[in-house]
């Protein structure tokens, strides 16, 4: 990995991640966090930060088909990662299944858990396309949610998975 | 039957789940918050807070931080107004920065603007402070006692509040008596979190001051803010984009505000300030700790004769919203069950702990919490099913509180009966295997206060909408605060409604003090009803404007016409139409903009004596719950299996929004029952100032939720609305708490009910009766 040192003595690091779709080299330093290159380098701010400690679940995102907390992944662990961000869920406009279902079944209240909550769910169906109700709420444990109770949310992806989904 | 039934039917748009109206954006990571904001040679700022939980300030030397690359100001409270401030006009208490001394770990000392954020938190470590540690005041229980450190030396004894009430004949109550019952309770002190962080960006231009802001209540701030910095309030702007959830923790100005307003003064440049998690921890003014005792006297039926609520709480180094919190505590504990003779004591301490204030339910629930367990024991000394004592108690529709609350539409009973068929209650109880049980509770909250936080005759809402001038959309303006709830889909509706056009047109500006018309925002679960109001009227100025150029358009009198989803027809004549859209258009090209307004103040509410004001509302909702648990003999841990939750909240705007509330604070319920609770070391430091440690529930935790709806009609609330988001919170802490009695025989008189205190409280049982044979 290609490293310079600043006036100040720092080291400094071009890292080259692809995500939705898009390669960005970029450069970072050794303890920058991947949530501020996405955020601040390049504009995605749909990767939310709420906590910045990994317990929360606001700014995940998923990396080579897993998902993470990017609050707490080094930038430099991204070098060379495939990543999908909230921005990247949707194609060409059109929402993804698991975006109209959480509107479908009204789980988004205040807004700021859904891109890592829909990218958690994300990642569990395309591992596990029917999922128990019990693995559902285990791929969301992580994801925080003060709104909501997560009752929706279950729903929502049960909707996505083509499950039946009972009133209220 | 209710008026809502009978013309439920003949609605277009409310009364319908409706998508949200800003669903696609949130769901597509497009929303902006506060935080997601990035203007131009913006500045980032930082407050440094005190380590300390009481100390004298010595000095406070900023020359190095100031000399640091990339530090464009660094203030203390010699740079800023020495102005107190604080959200309760009674009792302003608090300082932009502390001049003296710091009161609470967190307490704000000086704040840096800087280049970036990493510059920030260098430059914060350059400040040197020199303190004299002071003995602090930990514990609200003998905050009051003689002897003890004064947190503001202005207010003796620590007390910011104190309230004695009494109303009837209480002693009359008591003599009269079959059984009386003394129990006491002590709940927690828990933190709103809120998952996104409090931010602010504050920006100057030619003397006007610009915020945006993760608020509440864009009125308060601007308020606040204008009389800080002695400004007239034209000339400050505050405004909000999407707000990431409050529930309380976010309606009152910060240090972000006001610190950012001065370094963005300071250095001419927008500067974006913003708390981490833990800073919104020490910033807190989350629900106080309540120490409660109750006295109730009661017939051989179990009726209810006379209540004395005597109360201590918690209430940090700051007012905060706390005066208000403290009357809540007492006053909204009298609106479930009918009582006449009522007494309340109440003292709201300070301690050198960050500062309590409004929390979902606001005072509310925890008082709720201690009656409900209260009245179980009474049930289980007569002898009374609790479902059955709390039915025969139950507050009827048309009644007035012992403390002048008048009570409109109240279907409690009805509420407690579904609840009752819905768990299977008569099936359960008392037949449940051991571990296993069912509890009962209730709930009820104002549809917004009577009274504003600060004395001022404005209106408490306002609306005015804007008809495009082709006719084909609609724009709303309200000051009326969407933090997630879903106001801004619900008020959307009711304008569409009002105007007899189509919610898919409608096109919302919302929360902006220059742009939309006043509103003083989202506390006290008051916009449906009193924004709705504003809204209704402003869509029915549209309408009658609309249907006076349907007239002229064709030829008919105007009694003759109505509109309704777009389209205009006649009454009398079905062959005749005119689209909404076409009227709408002529109508701009022959007279102008098409515009409505509408404005809402609430009727004259209340008693006369002192702090009647605090608990009115133009109507208040009602509910029941039950719930099922199954308790682990061995361990104590408490698995919540099923929750049926009824509620009586009026005509229903948008049926999905309304479950997601209910679902939302049955979740803060149980959290609050089981698991939160923000906690201290001896110095007065939060230990658990994180998501890790203040333990909120997860998906994994939540059990099954059955919500039903009870039929009703608010005669206060425009076509019959009133509250639910609040009033849900209420039942859950005492509820889980009777579930657990019935499952085990034990009664945890202290939140959270945790695993550990079950625990304890079953191996004391256990001795007890072992010591007994």
């Amino acid at each position: 990995m290609q490293a310079i040192v600043d006036k100040e003595g720092i080291k400094r690091y071009l890292i080259s991640l692809t995500v939705n779709g898009d390669t960005y080299t970029v450069v970072v330093k050794a303890n920058t966090m991947l949530v501020n290159v996405l955020r601040e380098e390049l504009n995605l701010t749909g990767t939310k930060k709420g906590c910045e400690t990994g317990d929360c679940g606001s700014c995940t995102v998923i990396m080579d088909g897993k998902p993470v907390n990017s609050c707490i992944i080094l930038a430099l662990e991204a070098d060379g990662k495939e990543i999908t961000t909230i921005e990247g869920v949707a194609q060409n406009g059109v929402l993804d299944k698991l975006q109209e279902s959480f509107l479908n079944q009204t789980a988004v209240q205040c807004g700021y858990c859904t891109p890592g909550m829909i990218l958690s769910a994300k990642a569990l169906l395309t591992r596990n396309p029917n999922p128990t109700e019990h693995e559902i709420r285990e791929a969301i444990a992580g994801n925080l949610c003060r709104c909501t109770g997560y009752v929706n949310i279950v729903k929502a992806i049960k909707e996505a998975a083509g499950q039946p989904v009972d009133e209220h | 039957m209710s008026e809502n039934t009978i013309h439920n039917n003949d609605y277009a748009v409310i009364g319908k789940s409706v998508p949200r109206i800003d669903g696609r954006e949130k769901v597509t990571g497009a929303a902006k918050y506060t935080g997601d904001l990035k203007f131009p040679n913006m500045l980032y700022g930082k407050i440094l807070t005190s380590p300390h939980a009481h100390a004298r300030i010595l000095s406070i030397d900023t020359s190095e931080a100031e000399k640091l690359a990339g530090v464009k100001a660094v203030i203390t409270h010699k740079d800023v107004p020495s102005l107190k401030y604080g959200i309760s006009p009674a009792r302003w208490d608090e300082n932009i920065f502390c001049i003296d001394k710091v009161r609470f770990v967190g307490d704000k000392v000086a704040a840096v603007a800087c280049i970036d954020e990493e510059t920030c938190y260098k430059a914060l470590k350059l400040i040197k402070v020199e303190y004299e540690v002071l003995p602090a005041v930990l514990d609200p229980l003998t905050a009051m006692d003689e002897g003890q450190p004064l947190v503001h030396e202005e207010y003796e004894r620590n007390i910011n509040t104190e309230i004695h009430q009494e109303f009837g004949d209480m002693e009359n109550a008591f003599k009269n008596a079959h059984h009386i019952r003394k129990d006491r309770f002590v709940g927690q002190r828990t933190y709103q979190s809120p998952i996104e962080p409090h931010s602010a960006i504050s920006m100057w231009q030619d003397g006007k001051l610009t915020i945006y802001s993760s608020t509440q209540s864009p009125h308060y701030f601007q308020y606040y803010i204008a009389r800080e910095f002695g400004m007239k309030m034209g000339d400050v702007r505050i405004l909000k984009t999407y707000v990431g959830g409050g529930f309380g923790g976010k309606l009152e100005p910060t240090g972000l505000e006001f610190a950012g307003a001065v370094l963005a003064k300071n250095t001419g440049r927008p500067v974006k300030m913003f708390y981490d998690r833990a800073e919104m921890f020490a910033h807190n003014r989350g629900r106080h700790a309540q120490y409660m005792e109750i006295t109730s006297a009661v017939d051989k039926d179990g009726k209810i004769l006379g209540c004395h609520t005597n109360f201590i709480m918690d209430g940090g180094a700051y007012t905060s919203l706390g005066i208000a919190s403290a009357y809540y505590a007492g006053a909204l504990l009298p609106l479930t069950y009918e009582f006449d003779n009522y007494k309340f004591d109440m003292f709201r301490v300070y301690t050198n702990l960050p500062a309590c204030g409004a929390q979902r339910g606001h005072g509310a629930p925890q008082p709720k919490y201690a009656f409900e367990c209260h009245l179980d024991e009474i049930a289980r000394d007569l002898n009374i099913d609790p479902l059955e004592i709390r039915i025969r108690n139950a507050r009827r529709p048309n009644t007035v509180t012992p403390n002048d609350f008048g009570i409109n539409s109240c279907e409690i009973k009805s509420c407690l009966e579904r609840a009752g068929a819905m768990s299977g209650w008569a099936e359960k109880k008392g037949k449940l295997p051991k571990g296993r049980g069912i509890g009962v509770a209730t709930g009820s909250f104002v549809s917004g206060a009577g009274y504003p936080i600060y004395r001022t005759n404005l209106p408490h809402a306002s609306a005015m909408i804007k008809v495009h001038e082709d006719g084909t959309a609609a724009t709303l303006y309200t000051g009326a605060v969407d933090i997630g709830q879903g106001s801004d889909t619900v008020l959307s509706q009711m304008a569409a409604e009002a105007m007899g056009f189509v919610y898919e047109q409608m096109k919302i500006v919302a929360a902006d003090t220059e742009t939309t018309p006043h509103d003083f925002g989202a506390y006290a679960s008051r916009q449906t009803l009193m924004s709705g109001a504003a809204v209704k009227q402003a869509g029915e100025e549209v309408k009658r404007q609309l249907l006076d150029m349907a007239a002229s358009m064709l030829q008919r009198p105007v009694y003759d016409l109505d509109v309704k989803a777009g389209e205009i027809f006649s009454i009398s004549d079905s062959s005749v139409s005119l689209s909404f859209s076409d009227a709408a258009r002529e109508f701009f090209v022959r007279r102008g903009p098409l515009v409505g307004k509408g404005s809402y103040t609430p009727p004259k509410l209340g008693g006369k004596f002192k702090g009647a004001a605090v608990g009115t509302s133009p109507a208040y909702s009602f509910c029941a719950q039950v719930s099922e648990v199954q308790i682990d003999e061995e361990t104590g841990v408490i698995d919540v299996l099923d929750v049926w939750d009824v509620h009586d909240c009026g005509m229903v705007i948008n049926p999905g929004l309304l479950h997601g509330q209910v679902h939302g604070a049955l979740f803060m319920g149980l959290g609050e029952s089981i698991w939160e609770q923000v906690l201290f070391d001896d110095k007065g430091k939060i230990v658990n100032a994180n998501l890790a440690e203040y333990r909120l529930p997860t998906a994994l935790d939540m059990p099954k939720v059955h919500s039903g709806l009870i039929d009703s009609y608010e005669p206060a609330g425009p076509w019959g609305v009133k509250e639910v988001g609040e009033g849900s919170t209420n039942p859950t802490m005492g509820c889980f708490a009777n579930a657990i009695y019935d499952a085990m025989g034990v009664r945890i008189n202290s939140l959270p009910l945790t695993y550990e205190k079950v625990w304890r409280a079953l191996k004391e049982k256990r001795e007890k009766e072992q010591a007994q044979k």
